[in-house]
Protein backbone atom coordinates (compact mmCIF):
# COMPACT_ATOMS: atom_id res chain seq x y z
CA UNK A 1 0.00 0.00 0.00
CA UNK A 2 2.95 2.15 1.00
CA UNK A 3 4.81 1.35 -2.44
CA UNK A 4 1.61 2.71 -4.39
CA UNK A 5 1.09 5.48 -2.27
CA UNK A 6 5.03 6.69 -2.94
CA UNK A 7 4.26 5.58 -6.85
CA UNK A 8 1.12 7.49 -7.07
CA UNK A 9 2.91 10.77 -5.53
CA UNK A 10 6.03 10.49 -7.79
CA UNK A 11 3.65 10.57 -11.28
CA UNK A 12 2.07 13.41 -9.64
CA UNK A 13 4.93 15.07 -9.47
CA UNK A 14 6.50 14.39 -12.83
CA UNK A 15 2.99 15.50 -14.44
CA UNK A 16 3.19 18.70 -12.23
CA UNK A 17 6.79 19.53 -13.61
CA UNK A 18 5.92 18.71 -17.01
CA UNK A 19 3.12 21.00 -17.43
CA UNK A 20 5.16 23.60 -15.60
CA UNK A 21 7.73 23.29 -18.18
CA UNK A 22 5.33 23.03 -20.66
CA UNK A 23 3.52 26.51 -19.42
CA UNK A 24 7.19 28.32 -19.06
CA UNK A 25 7.95 26.75 -23.20
CA UNK A 26 4.87 28.45 -24.32
CA UNK A 27 5.39 31.72 -22.55
CA UNK A 28 8.99 31.93 -24.07
CA UNK A 29 7.96 31.36 -27.48
CA UNK A 30 5.23 34.18 -27.49
CA UNK A 31 7.70 36.67 -26.35
CA UNK A 32 10.18 35.71 -28.46
CA UNK A 33 9.01 38.18 -31.92
CA UNK A 34 8.08 40.53 -29.69
CA UNK A 35 11.57 41.29 -27.99
CA UNK A 36 12.32 43.49 -31.62
CA UNK A 37 16.06 44.76 -31.62
CA UNK A 38 18.71 43.96 -29.90
CA UNK A 39 20.71 46.58 -31.96
CA UNK A 40 20.34 49.03 -28.50
CA UNK A 41 22.01 46.03 -26.68
CA UNK A 42 24.63 45.77 -29.06
CA UNK A 43 25.24 49.89 -29.14
CA UNK A 44 25.16 50.19 -25.08
CA UNK A 45 27.34 46.80 -24.08
CA UNK A 46 29.50 47.89 -27.16
CA UNK A 47 30.07 44.39 -28.34
CA UNK A 48 28.27 42.23 -30.86
CA UNK A 49 28.16 38.08 -29.87
CA UNK A 50 29.05 35.84 -32.92
CA UNK A 51 27.79 32.59 -33.22
CA UNK A 52 30.34 30.36 -35.32
CA UNK A 53 32.20 27.39 -36.08
CA UNK A 54 35.07 26.02 -34.59
CA UNK A 55 35.33 22.92 -36.50
CA UNK A 56 35.10 23.97 -40.02
CA UNK A 57 38.37 24.64 -41.77
CA UNK A 58 38.37 27.59 -43.63
CA UNK A 59 35.02 29.31 -42.12
CA UNK A 60 35.42 29.06 -38.32
CA UNK A 61 38.38 26.22 -37.16
CA UNK A 62 39.71 26.61 -33.40
CA UNK A 63 43.48 26.95 -34.10
CA UNK A 64 45.21 24.52 -30.88
CA UNK A 65 47.75 26.18 -30.26
CA UNK A 66 46.96 29.57 -30.37
CA UNK A 67 43.15 29.01 -28.89
CA UNK A 68 41.90 31.44 -31.83
CA UNK A 69 39.24 30.88 -34.25
CA UNK A 70 39.92 31.39 -37.76
CA UNK A 71 38.42 31.47 -40.63
CA UNK A 72 36.06 33.33 -43.45
CA UNK A 73 33.12 33.75 -40.95
CA UNK A 74 34.89 35.25 -38.63
CA UNK A 75 36.65 37.78 -40.72
CA UNK A 76 33.72 38.90 -41.55
CA UNK A 77 32.07 39.22 -38.66
CA UNK A 78 35.20 41.18 -37.22
CA UNK A 79 34.67 43.47 -40.61
CA UNK A 80 31.10 43.63 -39.76
CA UNK A 81 31.41 44.63 -36.00
CA UNK A 82 34.43 47.24 -37.24
CA UNK A 83 31.63 48.89 -39.55
CA UNK A 84 29.01 49.15 -37.12
CA UNK A 85 30.97 49.49 -33.88
CA UNK A 86 34.40 51.13 -35.30
CA UNK A 87 36.10 48.50 -33.75
CA UNK A 88 36.34 44.85 -34.93
CA UNK A 89 37.91 43.90 -31.03
CA UNK A 90 34.41 44.54 -30.58
CA UNK A 91 33.21 41.07 -31.86
CA UNK A 92 33.35 38.54 -29.62
CA UNK A 93 32.39 34.46 -30.49
CA UNK A 94 30.93 31.61 -29.38
CA UNK A 95 30.99 28.15 -30.44
CA UNK A 96 28.35 26.43 -32.48
CA UNK A 97 27.19 23.58 -34.83
CA UNK A 98 24.37 22.81 -36.93
CA UNK A 99 22.28 21.69 -34.32
CA UNK A 100 22.73 24.47 -31.90
CA UNK A 101 22.87 27.51 -33.62
CA UNK A 102 19.14 28.11 -33.57
CA UNK A 103 18.45 26.96 -29.92
CA UNK A 104 21.49 29.20 -28.70
CA UNK A 105 20.22 32.51 -30.81
CA UNK A 106 16.55 32.08 -29.63
CA UNK A 107 17.72 31.33 -26.17
CA UNK A 108 19.50 35.01 -26.52
CA UNK A 109 23.63 33.69 -25.89
CA UNK A 110 24.31 35.06 -29.27
CA UNK A 111 23.44 37.95 -31.48
CA UNK A 112 23.61 36.74 -34.74
CA UNK A 113 25.00 33.38 -36.46
CA UNK A 114 28.20 33.71 -39.13
CA UNK A 115 28.26 29.78 -39.33
CA UNK A 116 28.28 28.51 -42.65
CA UNK A 117 24.38 28.74 -42.53
CA UNK A 118 22.44 28.56 -45.48
CA UNK A 119 19.42 30.23 -46.32
CA UNK A 120 15.96 28.40 -46.47
CA UNK A 121 12.42 29.61 -46.80
CA UNK A 122 11.73 26.76 -43.55
CA UNK A 123 14.93 28.56 -41.97
CA UNK A 124 12.93 31.75 -42.22
CA UNK A 125 10.64 30.80 -40.25
CA UNK A 126 12.31 30.94 -37.44
CA UNK A 127 15.00 33.33 -38.16
CA UNK A 128 15.63 36.45 -40.00
CA UNK A 129 18.66 36.18 -42.66
CA UNK A 130 20.94 39.08 -44.26
CA UNK A 131 21.59 39.17 -47.65
CA UNK A 132 23.84 36.44 -49.00
CA UNK A 133 27.43 36.76 -47.81
CA UNK A 134 28.97 33.55 -49.69
CA UNK A 135 27.50 31.37 -52.43
CA UNK A 136 28.17 27.60 -52.05
CA UNK A 137 26.75 24.65 -52.82
CA UNK A 138 26.08 20.76 -51.84
CA UNK A 139 28.67 18.36 -53.19
CA UNK A 140 30.10 15.27 -51.79
CA UNK A 141 33.21 14.14 -50.47
CA UNK A 142 34.87 10.73 -50.87
CA UNK A 143 38.05 8.73 -50.63
CA UNK A 144 40.24 9.36 -53.50
CA UNK A 145 39.85 6.10 -55.79
CA UNK A 146 36.02 5.95 -54.99
CA UNK A 147 33.16 4.36 -56.66
CA UNK A 148 31.26 7.38 -56.25
CA UNK A 149 31.97 9.79 -58.39
CA UNK A 150 28.33 11.57 -58.82
CA UNK A 151 25.26 11.62 -56.73
CA UNK A 152 23.80 9.23 -58.97
CA UNK A 153 26.33 6.88 -57.31
CA UNK A 154 24.68 6.45 -54.29
CA UNK A 155 22.84 3.30 -54.61
CA UNK A 156 21.01 1.19 -51.51
CA UNK A 157 23.94 0.00 -49.79
CA UNK A 158 25.26 3.14 -49.85
CA UNK A 159 26.17 4.62 -46.89
CA UNK A 160 26.20 8.95 -46.33
CA UNK A 161 27.63 10.54 -43.96
CA UNK A 162 25.89 13.86 -42.65
CA UNK A 163 26.06 16.58 -40.16
CA UNK A 164 22.96 16.61 -37.60
CA UNK A 165 20.64 19.75 -38.57
CA UNK A 166 22.45 20.83 -41.83
CA UNK A 167 20.35 21.31 -45.01
CA UNK A 168 22.56 19.28 -46.55
CA UNK A 169 21.07 15.47 -44.66
CA UNK A 170 17.61 16.96 -45.50
CA UNK A 171 18.75 17.80 -49.29
CA UNK A 172 20.73 14.47 -49.65
CA UNK A 173 17.37 12.73 -48.29
CA UNK A 174 15.39 14.20 -51.40
CA UNK A 175 18.05 13.67 -54.05
CA UNK A 176 19.33 10.15 -53.14
CA UNK A 177 16.76 8.46 -51.29
CA UNK A 178 17.77 4.99 -51.50
CA UNK A 179 20.46 5.79 -49.86
CA UNK A 180 20.92 5.22 -45.79
CA UNK A 181 22.16 8.72 -44.28
CA UNK A 182 23.91 8.48 -40.69
CA UNK A 183 24.10 11.81 -39.10
CA UNK A 184 26.72 13.04 -36.60
CA UNK A 185 26.93 15.95 -34.13
CA UNK A 186 29.60 17.98 -36.21
CA UNK A 187 31.55 17.81 -39.40
CA UNK A 188 34.68 16.64 -37.54
CA UNK A 189 33.01 13.67 -36.30
CA UNK A 190 31.62 13.23 -39.72
CA UNK A 191 34.85 13.54 -40.99
CA UNK A 192 36.12 10.98 -38.18
CA UNK A 193 33.61 8.30 -39.44
CA UNK A 194 34.32 8.77 -43.12
CA UNK A 195 37.76 8.03 -42.21
CA UNK A 196 36.64 4.85 -40.26
CA UNK A 197 34.55 3.87 -43.31
CA UNK A 198 31.56 4.54 -41.09
CA UNK A 199 30.30 5.52 -43.91
CA UNK A 200 31.44 5.64 -48.23
CA UNK A 201 30.58 9.48 -48.72
CA UNK A 202 29.90 12.68 -46.78
CA UNK A 203 27.60 15.44 -47.81
CA UNK A 204 27.80 19.03 -46.99
CA UNK A 205 28.95 22.12 -48.82
CA UNK A 206 31.68 22.41 -50.88
CA UNK A 207 33.13 25.12 -49.17
CA UNK A 208 33.36 22.69 -45.86
CA UNK A 209 34.46 20.10 -47.73
CA UNK A 210 37.34 21.79 -49.81
CA UNK A 211 38.02 22.34 -46.03
CA UNK A 212 38.54 18.72 -45.53
CA UNK A 213 40.10 17.56 -48.42
CA UNK A 214 42.86 20.54 -47.75
CA UNK A 215 43.25 18.47 -44.23
CA UNK A 216 44.31 15.09 -45.61
CA UNK A 217 44.65 14.50 -49.15
CA UNK A 218 43.49 11.13 -49.50
CA UNK A 219 39.94 12.24 -49.69
CA UNK A 220 38.61 14.50 -53.03
CA UNK A 221 35.51 16.71 -53.81
CA UNK A 222 33.29 15.08 -56.28
CA UNK A 223 30.51 15.58 -58.17
CA UNK A 224 30.09 18.86 -58.75
CA UNK A 225 27.24 20.89 -56.96
CA UNK A 226 24.03 19.54 -57.18
CA UNK A 227 22.06 22.96 -54.86
CA UNK A 228 22.71 26.35 -54.17
CA UNK A 229 23.39 26.95 -50.80
CA UNK A 230 23.35 31.03 -49.96
CA UNK A 231 25.19 31.49 -46.82
CA UNK A 232 23.10 34.36 -44.84
CA UNK A 233 23.92 35.68 -41.46
CA UNK A 234 20.95 34.48 -38.82
CA UNK A 235 19.43 37.01 -36.22
CA UNK A 236 16.28 36.72 -34.22
CA UNK A 237 13.34 36.75 -36.01
CA UNK A 238 12.05 40.16 -36.61
CA UNK A 239 14.71 41.68 -35.55
CA UNK A 240 14.51 44.39 -38.81
CA UNK A 241 17.11 46.95 -37.10
CA UNK A 242 19.92 44.34 -36.31
CA UNK A 243 19.05 43.13 -39.99
CA UNK A 244 19.31 46.12 -41.80
CA UNK A 245 22.17 47.19 -39.61
CA UNK A 246 23.74 43.97 -40.84
CA UNK A 247 23.17 44.35 -44.59
CA UNK A 248 24.20 48.00 -44.57
CA UNK A 249 27.84 46.63 -43.14
CA UNK A 250 27.75 43.84 -45.79
CA UNK A 251 27.24 46.49 -48.59
CA UNK A 252 29.96 48.63 -47.52
CA UNK A 253 32.49 45.84 -47.58
CA UNK A 254 31.33 44.48 -51.00
CA UNK A 255 31.98 48.34 -51.84
CA UNK A 256 35.14 49.11 -50.08
CA UNK A 257 37.09 45.96 -51.44
CA UNK A 258 37.37 44.62 -47.99
CA UNK A 259 34.89 41.79 -49.09
CA UNK A 260 37.46 40.37 -51.84
CA UNK A 261 40.19 40.82 -49.54
CA UNK A 262 38.38 38.11 -47.14
CA UNK A 263 37.27 36.26 -50.13
CA UNK A 264 41.05 35.97 -51.80
CA UNK A 265 42.39 35.10 -48.45
CA UNK A 266 40.13 31.51 -47.47
CA UNK A 267 38.91 30.73 -50.46
CA UNK A 268 41.27 29.44 -53.21
CA UNK A 269 39.72 28.13 -56.33
CA UNK B 1 1.46 23.80 -23.89
CA UNK B 2 3.42 21.33 -25.66
CA UNK B 3 3.04 20.83 -29.49
CA UNK B 4 1.65 17.80 -30.25
CA UNK B 5 1.80 17.75 -33.26
CA UNK B 6 5.62 17.12 -33.22
CA UNK B 7 4.65 13.55 -31.27
CA UNK B 8 1.74 12.98 -34.29
CA UNK B 9 3.92 14.14 -37.09
CA UNK B 10 6.69 12.06 -35.75
CA UNK B 11 5.32 9.48 -34.27
CA UNK B 12 6.52 6.56 -36.70
CA UNK B 13 10.24 8.00 -36.04
CA UNK B 14 9.76 7.75 -32.02
CA UNK B 15 8.56 4.60 -32.52
CA UNK B 16 11.69 3.63 -34.69
CA UNK B 17 14.10 4.95 -32.02
CA UNK B 18 11.95 3.26 -29.09
CA UNK B 19 12.09 -0.15 -31.07
CA UNK B 20 16.51 0.51 -31.29
CA UNK B 21 16.60 1.67 -27.87
CA UNK B 22 14.98 -1.55 -26.43
CA UNK B 23 17.26 -3.41 -28.50
CA UNK B 24 20.10 -2.02 -27.41
CA UNK B 25 18.80 -2.25 -23.77
CA UNK B 26 17.70 -6.04 -23.53
CA UNK B 27 21.01 -7.11 -26.05
CA UNK B 28 23.34 -5.31 -23.66
CA UNK B 29 21.23 -6.70 -20.75
CA UNK B 30 22.04 -10.08 -21.66
CA UNK B 31 25.79 -9.43 -22.81
CA UNK B 32 26.36 -7.39 -19.68
CA UNK B 33 24.97 -9.76 -17.24
CA UNK B 34 27.41 -12.44 -18.57
CA UNK B 35 30.22 -11.03 -18.70
CA UNK B 36 29.52 -9.44 -15.49
CA UNK B 37 29.13 -12.78 -13.77
CA UNK B 38 32.10 -14.19 -15.27
CA UNK B 39 34.16 -11.33 -14.11
CA UNK B 40 32.74 -11.75 -10.63
CA UNK B 41 33.40 -14.91 -10.45
CA UNK B 42 37.16 -13.63 -11.55
CA UNK B 43 37.84 -11.93 -8.78
CA UNK B 44 36.40 -14.15 -6.09
CA UNK B 45 38.32 -17.49 -7.70
CA UNK B 46 40.66 -18.53 -5.55
CA UNK B 47 43.60 -17.54 -7.98
CA UNK B 48 45.86 -15.05 -8.19
CA UNK B 49 46.35 -14.09 -12.20
CA UNK B 50 42.32 -13.88 -12.18
CA UNK B 51 41.42 -12.21 -9.48
CA UNK B 52 44.01 -9.35 -10.48
CA UNK B 53 42.48 -9.37 -14.29
CA UNK B 54 38.73 -9.44 -12.67
CA UNK B 55 40.09 -6.61 -10.88
CA UNK B 56 41.95 -4.63 -13.71
CA UNK B 57 39.00 -5.30 -16.02
CA UNK B 58 36.40 -3.45 -13.41
CA UNK B 59 38.86 -0.78 -12.27
CA UNK B 60 39.40 0.60 -15.91
CA UNK B 61 36.03 0.18 -17.22
CA UNK B 62 34.29 1.91 -14.06
CA UNK B 63 36.61 4.65 -14.24
CA UNK B 64 36.05 5.76 -17.95
CA UNK B 65 33.34 7.65 -19.40
CA UNK B 66 30.66 5.61 -21.67
CA UNK B 67 31.22 7.96 -24.22
CA UNK B 68 34.81 6.91 -24.70
CA UNK B 69 34.22 3.33 -24.61
CA UNK B 70 31.78 3.59 -27.51
CA UNK B 71 33.98 6.01 -29.19
CA UNK B 72 36.74 3.52 -28.96
CA UNK B 73 34.12 0.66 -30.23
CA UNK B 74 32.68 2.84 -33.18
CA UNK B 75 35.83 4.78 -34.49
CA UNK B 76 38.88 3.16 -32.65
CA UNK B 77 37.73 -0.40 -34.32
CA UNK B 78 38.30 0.06 -37.79
CA UNK B 79 41.25 0.99 -37.05
CA UNK B 80 41.95 -3.14 -36.65
CA UNK B 81 39.75 -3.45 -39.54
CA UNK B 82 36.50 -3.89 -37.73
CA UNK B 83 33.96 -1.25 -38.86
CA UNK B 84 31.08 -2.09 -36.11
CA UNK B 85 28.04 0.02 -37.36
CA UNK B 86 25.99 3.20 -34.51
CA UNK B 87 23.97 0.07 -33.24
CA UNK B 88 26.59 -2.32 -33.02
CA UNK B 89 29.31 -0.65 -31.48
CA UNK B 90 26.99 1.41 -29.38
CA UNK B 91 25.49 -1.88 -28.03
CA UNK B 92 28.68 -3.57 -27.26
CA UNK B 93 30.26 -0.64 -25.39
CA UNK B 94 26.99 0.06 -23.13
CA UNK B 95 27.45 -4.14 -22.51
CA UNK B 96 31.08 -3.79 -21.51
CA UNK B 97 30.46 -0.36 -19.48
CA UNK B 98 27.59 -2.28 -17.30
CA UNK B 99 29.23 -5.44 -17.06
CA UNK B 100 32.06 -3.97 -14.71
CA UNK B 101 29.22 -2.42 -12.60
CA UNK B 102 27.17 -5.49 -12.68
CA UNK B 103 30.26 -7.58 -11.58
CA UNK B 104 30.59 -5.84 -8.13
CA UNK B 105 27.32 -6.04 -7.43
CA UNK B 106 27.30 -9.76 -7.99
CA UNK B 107 30.67 -9.97 -6.06
CA UNK B 108 29.36 -8.43 -3.57
CA UNK B 109 26.29 -10.12 -3.61
CA UNK B 110 28.31 -13.62 -3.59
CA UNK B 111 30.23 -12.34 -0.78
CA UNK B 112 27.41 -11.77 1.49
CA UNK B 113 26.65 -15.25 1.50
CA UNK B 114 27.68 -16.29 4.53
CA UNK B 115 31.13 -17.84 4.70
CA UNK B 116 29.77 -20.82 6.56
CA UNK B 117 27.79 -22.05 3.32
CA UNK B 118 30.87 -22.51 1.12
CA UNK B 119 32.81 -24.47 4.08
CA UNK B 120 29.61 -26.82 4.34
CA UNK B 121 29.35 -27.18 0.69
CA UNK B 122 33.25 -27.77 0.24
CA UNK B 123 32.96 -30.27 3.58
CA UNK B 124 30.46 -32.00 2.17
CA UNK B 125 32.17 -33.08 -1.20
CA UNK B 126 31.21 -30.88 -3.72
CA UNK B 127 33.53 -28.66 -5.95
CA UNK B 128 34.30 -25.21 -5.86
CA UNK B 129 32.68 -24.74 -9.23
CA UNK B 130 29.36 -26.73 -7.83
CA UNK B 131 29.12 -24.86 -5.10
CA UNK B 132 28.84 -21.82 -6.94
CA UNK B 133 26.42 -23.12 -9.04
CA UNK B 134 24.07 -24.68 -6.89
CA UNK B 135 24.26 -22.86 -3.59
CA UNK B 136 26.26 -19.88 -3.27
CA UNK B 137 24.95 -18.04 -6.84
CA UNK B 138 21.45 -18.97 -6.38
CA UNK B 139 21.63 -17.07 -2.71
CA UNK B 140 23.60 -14.20 -4.17
CA UNK B 141 21.34 -13.98 -6.65
CA UNK B 142 18.67 -12.35 -4.21
CA UNK B 143 20.49 -10.24 -2.18
CA UNK B 144 21.99 -8.53 -6.12
CA UNK B 145 18.71 -8.02 -7.51
CA UNK B 146 17.91 -4.54 -6.16
CA UNK B 147 21.24 -3.24 -7.25
CA UNK B 148 20.83 -5.37 -10.22
CA UNK B 149 17.48 -3.83 -11.69
CA UNK B 150 19.11 -0.32 -10.90
CA UNK B 151 22.17 -0.99 -12.82
CA UNK B 152 19.57 -2.52 -15.68
CA UNK B 153 17.45 0.74 -15.56
CA UNK B 154 20.71 2.63 -15.74
CA UNK B 155 21.54 0.59 -18.66
CA UNK B 156 17.82 1.82 -20.59
CA UNK B 157 19.06 5.96 -20.12
CA UNK B 158 22.95 4.94 -20.58
CA UNK B 159 21.94 3.53 -24.24
CA UNK B 160 21.14 7.10 -25.45
CA UNK B 161 24.87 7.03 -25.99
CA UNK B 162 23.60 5.34 -29.41
CA UNK B 163 22.63 8.90 -30.36
CA UNK B 164 25.85 10.59 -30.66
CA UNK B 165 27.39 7.52 -33.09
CA UNK B 166 23.97 7.66 -35.23
CA UNK B 167 22.75 4.27 -33.50
CA UNK B 168 19.03 5.13 -34.50
CA UNK B 169 17.85 5.20 -31.20
CA UNK B 170 15.38 7.39 -29.83
CA UNK B 171 18.08 10.01 -28.62
CA UNK B 172 19.09 9.88 -32.33
CA UNK B 173 15.90 9.78 -33.76
CA UNK B 174 14.77 12.70 -31.08
CA UNK B 175 17.82 14.66 -32.56
CA UNK B 176 16.91 14.30 -35.77
CA UNK B 177 13.37 15.85 -35.21
CA UNK B 178 14.32 18.72 -33.25
CA UNK B 179 17.10 19.98 -36.06
CA UNK B 180 14.40 19.72 -38.48
CA UNK B 181 11.74 20.72 -36.48
CA UNK B 182 13.21 23.43 -34.39
CA UNK B 183 10.77 22.79 -31.97
CA UNK B 184 13.42 21.71 -29.70
CA UNK B 185 12.08 21.88 -25.88
CA UNK B 186 8.89 19.40 -27.01
CA UNK B 187 10.83 17.32 -29.12
CA UNK B 188 12.92 16.13 -25.73
CA UNK B 189 10.20 16.05 -23.35
CA UNK B 190 8.71 13.40 -25.83
CA UNK B 191 12.24 11.44 -25.82
CA UNK B 192 11.91 11.50 -22.25
CA UNK B 193 7.91 9.98 -21.59
CA UNK B 194 9.30 6.94 -23.41
CA UNK B 195 12.40 6.54 -21.85
CA UNK B 196 9.94 6.83 -18.87
CA UNK B 197 7.98 4.20 -20.40
CA UNK B 198 10.40 1.78 -20.26
CA UNK B 199 12.53 2.82 -16.76
CA UNK B 200 8.94 3.46 -14.77
CA UNK B 201 7.83 0.04 -15.70
CA UNK B 202 11.84 -1.90 -14.53
CA UNK B 203 11.79 0.39 -11.66
CA UNK B 204 7.85 -1.14 -10.57
CA UNK B 205 9.16 -4.79 -11.91
CA UNK B 206 12.23 -4.32 -8.92
CA UNK B 207 10.38 -3.56 -6.29
CA UNK B 208 8.05 -5.58 -7.01
CA UNK B 209 10.89 -8.67 -7.48
CA UNK B 210 12.53 -7.94 -4.29
CA UNK B 211 9.19 -8.05 -2.18
CA UNK B 212 8.87 -11.56 -3.68
CA UNK B 213 12.12 -12.36 -2.62
CA UNK B 214 11.96 -11.05 0.76
CA UNK B 215 9.06 -12.96 1.11
CA UNK B 216 10.61 -16.35 0.57
CA UNK B 217 13.07 -16.01 3.37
Amino acid sequence: MKKMKRFGLLLLMTCCMIALAACGSAEKGSTDAKQGSSLEAIKKDKKIVFGVKNDTRLFGLKNPSSGDIEGFDIDIAKAITKEMLGDEGKAEFKEVTSKTRIPLLQKGDIHAIVATMTITEERKKEVNFSDVYFEAGQSLLVKKGSDIQSIDDLKKSTKVLAVKGSTSSQNIREKAPEASVLEFENYQEAFTALKSNQGQVLTTDNAILFGMADEDSNYEVVGGTFTDEPYGIAVKKGDEELTEAINKALKALKDNGEYDKIHKKWIKE
Amino acid sequence: MLRFSILTENFHLYLEGFKYTIGASVIALIGSFFIGTLIAIMRIAPLRPLNWLGTAYVEFIRNIPLLLITFVFFFGLPVLGIVADGFTAGTIALSIYTSAFIAEAIRAGIQAVPLGQMEAARASGLSYGGTMRYIILPQAIKIVIPPLGNQFINLVKNSSILGVIAGFDLMYQGDLIASRTFVTFDVYIFVAMFYLLLTIPLSLGVGYLEKRLARSH
